[in-house]
């Protein structure tokens, strides 16, 4: 008895040894391929201050970083280019300290001169993203001032509906897209002179707005849900939002052609319940039913009116 | 006949007649949120919520006042059951309904000043008042405050485990409403039971 328990109990820590080194050696190879490179920049660019050496008064001085200017290593590492290093997008003689004034002129890349008809990013889309993003009201409303770089962070974009992810989690990453401007007046206000109205009180209709802003997306509403994109980037004038509960609040819910798109296609229909995509994250009053149920319910209530019916034909018989 | 009894207070009527009211709508909006689709409306979906929503807080309001009310009004005794024997008592009223009231047989447990429900009708309104319909009123004032409900359930979304009782819970009302609403026809005449819940006299 005592003897079984032990081997076991020395096998699970064995195992747990093996699948440990695993996991390190998986790290260990994962490590960014200009992750030396980028330390000297992430030594000021990660920092709330910064010293240099004056030559000037020969002084080593400490210095506030411009907080717009400091990145998280660890998001930097977790995005598309973590593989690049700073100076592949910006100029190499950002390498000197103080930077050239000069520098801050340089034109920055866009998506496509680098994504651009190269066949190994196709399942990507970009130039009909592009074609989108170039009806959207951002486009059309700030023309060149909103580029893609907006909403993709170039120091931590990460492609969530590719990767192995919760609905929930690819809900509150696109969201934070969103809401980095229209949550922020701040943000807001580099690009547009207009008063930036609160999220709440636009969407007061929907009750309980909170609840909905954690698990449908912004572009549920704000996009058209015949766009066929993997994910819709033509933004709307918000007299063509979706306001219509039922689109869906219904078991023909839009949220399967988008959203929940990103789920595997054969847990919709399991364990009887109708849209069981959605299930396992939400629950959407009116898209969830289970068929079984409603079949008992419906048989429990044919029976009881039947029970009924017949009572009352017993009473008039022996009246 | 025999002499009128004074059975319903008026604070009693009064709670039965809103909860009546707020049930009905309850269950209406209810079905239509459940069963609700884009191509049929049976009531537009935001209208359903927020009276859905009004009503289950008149509904929870008026049953706190309907548990107040018995215990200061010491109504509650009616509600009280006795074990003993209860199943035997339970089967003769069944039997009365299924068999002895074609026969033209007087109902066995006939209702008097201390005895307002038959064994059959006590059990069923003390599990249906104390049971369920608490239930339904927690569970729905979960979905209102959404963020104390346990997020995860057994791989569950718990929303959705609290909805599903939720509903299950208001389709057992439903089922019983229309079983009361037939039980009360069985008072002579067919009508006799529903003027005393609204004159409060038992005839
Ligand atoms: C010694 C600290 C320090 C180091 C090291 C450093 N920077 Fe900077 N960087 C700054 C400061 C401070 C600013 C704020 C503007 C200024 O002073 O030029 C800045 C500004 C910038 C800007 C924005 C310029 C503008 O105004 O638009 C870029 C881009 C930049 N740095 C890139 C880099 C890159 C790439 C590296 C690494 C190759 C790097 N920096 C290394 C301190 C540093
Ligand atoms: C994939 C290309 C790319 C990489 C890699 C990259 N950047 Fe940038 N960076 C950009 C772009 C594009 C902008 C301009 C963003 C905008 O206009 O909103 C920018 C802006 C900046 C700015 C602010 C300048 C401003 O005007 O707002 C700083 C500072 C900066 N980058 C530093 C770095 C550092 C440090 C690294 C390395 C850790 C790095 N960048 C890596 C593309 C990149
Ligand atoms: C300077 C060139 C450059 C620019 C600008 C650039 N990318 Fe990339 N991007 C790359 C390269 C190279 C890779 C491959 C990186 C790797 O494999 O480590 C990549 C990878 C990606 C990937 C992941 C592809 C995959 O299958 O792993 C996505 C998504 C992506 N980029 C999106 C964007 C978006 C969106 C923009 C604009 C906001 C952008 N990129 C701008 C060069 C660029
Ligand atoms: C208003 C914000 C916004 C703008 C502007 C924007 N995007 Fe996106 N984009 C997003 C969001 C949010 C995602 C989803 C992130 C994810 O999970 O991949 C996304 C995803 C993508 C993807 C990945 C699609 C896929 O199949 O996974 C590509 C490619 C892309 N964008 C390219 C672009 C390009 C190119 C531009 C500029 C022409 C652009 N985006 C502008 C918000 C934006
Ligand atoms: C359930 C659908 C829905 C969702 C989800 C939704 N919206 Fe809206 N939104 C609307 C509707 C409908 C309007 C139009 C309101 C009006 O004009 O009164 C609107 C209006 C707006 C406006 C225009 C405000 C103005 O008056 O200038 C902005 C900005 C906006 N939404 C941003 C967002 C963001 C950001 C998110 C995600 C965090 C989001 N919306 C999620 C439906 C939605
Ligand atoms: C970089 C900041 C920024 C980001 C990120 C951003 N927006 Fe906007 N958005 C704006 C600005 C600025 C406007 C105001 C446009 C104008 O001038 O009317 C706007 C306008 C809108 C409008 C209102 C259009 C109208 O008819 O008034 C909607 C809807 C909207 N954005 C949705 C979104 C959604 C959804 C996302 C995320 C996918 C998003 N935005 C991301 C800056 C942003
Ligand atoms: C873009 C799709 C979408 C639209 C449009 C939409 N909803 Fe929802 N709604 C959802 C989702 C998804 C949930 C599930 C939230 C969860 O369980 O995480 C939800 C949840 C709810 C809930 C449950 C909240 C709770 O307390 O449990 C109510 C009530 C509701 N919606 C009412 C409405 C009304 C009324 C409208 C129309 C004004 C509306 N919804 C429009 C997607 C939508």
């Amino acid at each position: 008895m005592f003897n079984k328990s032990f081997l076991s109990i020395t096998l699970l820590i064995t195992l747990c040894c093996v699948f440990n080194v695993m996991v390190a050696s998986e790290t260990a190879e994962k490590v960014p391929a200009k992750f030396e490179e980028n330390k000297h920049c992430f030594q000021c660019h990660s920092q709330q201050f910064y010293t240099f050496d004056n030559p000037v008064s020969e002084k080593k001085e400490r210095k506030a970083m411009n907080p717009n200017f400091v990145y998280n290593p660890q998001e930097f590492y977790k995005g598309v280019h973590r593989n690049f290093a700073c100076t592949d997008c910006h100029a190499p003689e950002y390498e000197s300290f103080p930077h050239n004034a000069e520098l801050r002129l340089e034109p920055k890349y866009a998506c496509i001169d680098c994504h651009g008809g190269d066949p190994e990013y196709e399942k990507y889309h970009f130039e009909a993203v592009e074609e989108d993003f170039n009806k959207s009201v951002h486009a059309t409303r700030h023309s060149e001032d909103f580029t893609c770089w907006m909403c993709h962070d170039p120091h931590s974009y990460r492609p969530m509906t590719h990767g192995d992810h919760t609905i929930t989690e690819i809900v509150t990453y696109h969201n934070n897209t969103c809401k980095r401007c229209h949550n922020n007046s701040y943000n807001f206000q580099l690009i547009s002179d207009s008063l930036k109205p609160a999220l709440e009180s636009i969407h007061e209709f929907l009750p309980n707005f909170e609840l909905h802003f954690a698990s449908v997306r912004c572009i549920e509403c704000h996009t058209s849900e015949l766009d066929t994109l993997w994910v819709h980037h033509n933004i709307l004038p918000k007299e063509e939002a979706r306001r219509n509960c039922v689109e869906c609040h219904s078991s023909n819910t839009v949220l399967l052609g988008s959203l929940y798109k990103y789920q595997n296609l054969e847990v919709r229909k399991s364990r009887g319940f109708v849209n069981s995509a959605i299930l396992n994250e939400a629950y959407l009053i009116g898209a969830n039913r289970n068929e079984y149920v409603n079949l008992l319910s419906f048989i429990i209530f044919g029976l009881t009116l039947a029970g009924i019916a017949f009572h009352i034909i017993l009473r008039i018989l022996k009246k | 006949m025999s002499e009128k009894l004074y059975l319903y207070p008026i604070w009693l009527r009064v709670w039965h007649a809103i909860n009546a009211l707020v049930i009905l709508i309850l269950i209406a909006t209810g079905i239509s949120l459940q069963y609700s689709d884009a191509n049929f409306e049976l009531l537009k979906f935001d209208i359903s919520v927020t009276f859905h929503n009004i009503a289950g807080y008149i509904m929870a309001i008026n049953y706190l006042f309907f548990v107040i009310a018995n215990f200061k009004t010491g109504n509650v005794r009616f509600y009280r059951i006795k074990l003993k024997g209860l199943i035997k008592k339970l089967i003769k009223q069944a039997n009365y309904y299924a068999f002895g009231m074609f026969k033209g047989e007087k109902t066995p447990y006939p209702i008097t000043k201390d005895r307002k429900f038959n064994p059959l009708q006590k059990v069923t309104y003390v599990f249906f008042m104390f049971v369920i319909v608490p239930f339904l009123i927690v569970s729905g004032l979960a979905l209102l405050f959404p963020e104390f409900i346990i997020p995860r359930v057994a791989g569950f979304s718990g929303i959705q485990l609290t909805a599903m009782l939720h509903a299950a819970t208001g389709f057992l009302i439903s089922l019983f409403l229309v079983i009361h609403i037939y039980i009360s026809t069985t008072g002579k005449p067919i009508s006799a039971n529903f003027k005393s819940i609204v004159n409060g006299y038992h005839e």
